[in-house]
């Protein structure tokens, strides 16, 4: 630190009309530029939805949740089975991706706060959570598929259950942190033992964020195709097996978009509407509960 | 921590009265039996064994996070011997791809990637850098959360729905009007040459953008909330106006974060499959013109996967797949080493 010797305050020489001009002209352009891009951004977003909800409802109907994909030719048909394959496959993902994800996420956050185990960890699975769909699927069909010697449903769910992973293990972490230490301390205090503490007491008082958090990576595994190509692989007629190629909604959407026929496409564009509405109608009734009633915890 | 406890030891439980009212002074005896609160606590599963147990647990589920990163590593490497073998670096490097005559190479692939993830960053980063500044900066507190409502809303759409938006609605825009306009306008730069079918590389790029800009604003947007007001309050009362203050207050300082969630983009674009695979044409050559059909590596694996019969076909898709995982993971992260080097504290440097 170098202490200079104070200056007289010189009169700063006044700005120019035209630097003042300059600036003011630079401020409005980029208030006019930042509006328009945000509206540039929505437009898409809103023709997206706009035209989907169009599509989709128009071609809608009562035999789209009844029946099976129709032969190629002849008209009607449905998706039926892809809804109930796309549950099972969530199911069995959510089965093994929640409780990992959720243990992972309190060891983080419990345990190894501040160790470099845990930044360690907390890292991979950031890094986990940007490999791209496609690898996942393929790594799933070289361990699981080429072992079977066939596609499988399971295989399909251990691909999502990956991808679902370090979504919820980063946010129990994070809604882990946001309990006040206080709460486990009297909970420690009290004599409980630190599983016990954990459980009931911080686990609990996060819990709707937590279930925010599974949701959120519910709702992403939901719409994806690319894991479940080489690994579920979609099926035309119904099938409940674990270890048999299954129908998927995202799946059956992408094998109508690419077909010549109209009729397929209206059925994509079908397909597409209930997939968004049922991932927008599980993520809100999550969201419901974990604010009021049942699942709300002490918080 | 003072929750060690030891189970079996026989420290007395102290007692609540205090000592002046028990009256007795002699020493109280010691019991060696399990005080009643000691057993009821073992009962309900209180020792050492069940807080080990359960750490261990968690423990083993948290490393599982990366047995699976090593897991998809080594699948992949042992997967693509064949073609590790057979092409060597090389593989990276050639254009050929003929799986009739089992020769193959990655570099239209490559190619194709880089062009259209490139493009999607230019044209998503100034839109997305705009509405994060209208979020953070000049937004009414109104209108604030159901905009960020709106383009988080964009993320949550799965990428086979837009690939079929894009297919339906995409293409016919490109093939009839943006096309054409890109041609006369901008024909004499050479890059809009040649028939326009509205499927190829520049549509690809266009719904890749499209997708990629929630993910860059809102992680933009988190990062210049992070900015201290004070830094704004006291550029403002040097008398700048409110874009320097977000040139020279804001921006400046998230600078490094900004960088990362451009980067995480880059990542996001890099790996997309479905919507892309969808409108790209799937045309394994490199072309000169934007127009043109392309290939990128997730959507060569997608695409041709199924169909791959031999083995060394197969091992290449695969290498394909290798390559893109390994880009991707060191995009992420350097991405979230930028992203963290902000937004955990650490002194943004200013130049």
């Amino acid at each position: 630190m170098s202490t200079q010797p104070l200056t007289p305050l010189t009169p700063q020489p006044k700005p120019s009309a035209f630097s003042t001009m300059r600036r003011r002209t630079m401020n409005q352009l980029i208030t006019v530029l930042s509006v328009l891009s945000t509206v540039l951004v929505i437009a898409p977003l809103v023709a997206i939805l706009v035209y989907l909800i169009y599509k989709g409802a128009s071609s809608l109907n009562l035999a789209f949740f009844t029946h099976i994909p129709a032969p190629v030719g002849e008209p009607g048909g449905g998706m039926a089975n892809s809804i109930v394959g796309s549950g099972i496959i969530l199911f069995l993902a959510s089965l093994m991706g929640i409780p990992i994800g959720i243990a992972a996420g309190v060891y983080l956050a419990e345990f190894a706060r501040g160790t470099i185990l845990g930044n360690a960890i907390r890292f991979t699975a950031d890094v986990l959570n940007g490999v791209p769909s496609i690898v996942m699927g393929i790594s799933i069909y070289s361990l699981v598929v080429m072992q079977q010697k066939h596609f499988s449903a399971l295989a399909g769910g251990i691909a999502l259950a990956i991808m679902m992973v370090p979504t919820i293990t980063r946010t129990t972490e994070e809604m882990l942190s946001t309990v006040p230490h206080a709460i486990r301390e009297a909970a420690l205090g009290l004599g409980v033992p630190k599983w016990r503490t954990v459980l009931s007491v911080s686990l609990r008082t996060a819990s709707p964020g937590i279930i925010t958090g599974c949701m959120l990576a519910f709702a992403r595994v939901a719409g994806e195709t690319a894991p479940l190509l080489f690994t579920a692989f979609g099926n035309q007629f119904w099938s409940f097996k674990l270890n048999e190629p299954i129908a998927a909604l995202p799946l059956q959407i992408y094998v109508y978009a690419i077909s010549p026929y109209d009729e397929w496409h209206r059925l994509a564009w079908a397909g597409s509407l209930v997939l968004i509405v049922m991932i927008m109608v599980a993520v809100t009734l999550v969201r419901i509960f974990a604010n009021r009633g049942v699942l709300k915890g002490a918080s | 921590m003072t929750t060690e406890r030891e189970p079996g030891s026989s420290m007395p439980l102290p007692s609540l009265a205090p000592t002046e009212f028990v009256g007795s002074s002699e020493p109280t005896v010691v019991s060696t039996e399990p005080s009643p609160i000691r057993e009821f606590l073992s009962k309900r599963g209180s020792g050492r064994l069940a807080d080990t147990s359960f750490a261990v647990v968690m423990l083993v589920c948290a490393l599982s996070i990366f047995a699976i990163v090593l897991f998809i590593f080594f699948i992949l490497i042992s997967r693509s011997k064949l073609s590790l073998i057979a092409f060597g670096w090389k593989f990276f490097m050639r254009s050929a791809w003929d799986p009739v005559s089992g020769d193959f190479g990655a570099l239209p692939f490559i190619v194709g990637t880089l062009e259209t993830s490139f493009l999607a960053l230019l044209m998503a980063v100034p839109l997305a850098l705009g509405v994060a500044v209208f979020l953070t900066e000049l937004c009414p507190r109104s209108l604030r959360a159901p905009i960020s409502f709106l383009t988080e809303l964009l993320a949550a759409i799965p990428s086979v729905v837009y690939g079929l938006w894009a297919v339906f609605v995409l293409v016919p825009i490109m093939r009839e009007h943006l096309g054409p306009f890109f041609a006369k306008t901008l024909g004499w730069t050479g890059l809009f040459g040649g028939a326009n079918f509205g499927v190829g590389l520049l549509t690809a790029s266009i719904i890749l953008a499209i997708m990629i800009l929630p993910v860059i604003s809102s992680l933009t947007r988190d990062i210049m909330t992070a900015v201290p007001n004070s830094q704004r309050e006291g550029v403002l009362a040097l008398g700048a106006t409110r874009w320097e203050m977000i040139r020279t207050g804001v921006l400046r300082n998230s600078r490094i974060g900004i960088v990362g969630a451009i980067m995480l983009g880059l990542g996001r674009a890099l790996g997309e499959t479905m919507a892309v695979t969808m409108v790209i044409g799937n045309h394994a050559e490199i072309a000169k013109s934007l127009f043109a059909p392309g290939y990128t590596l997730a959507s060569v694996i997608a695409n041709e996967f199924s169909e791959a019969t031999d083995n060394l076909y197969l091992s290449a898709l695969i290498e394909i797949g290798l390559a893109l995982f390994l880009v991707t993971i060191v995009v992420n992260a350097i991405a979230r080493l930028m992203v963290w080097a902000v937004t955990r504290g650490a002194p943004a440097r200013v130049a």
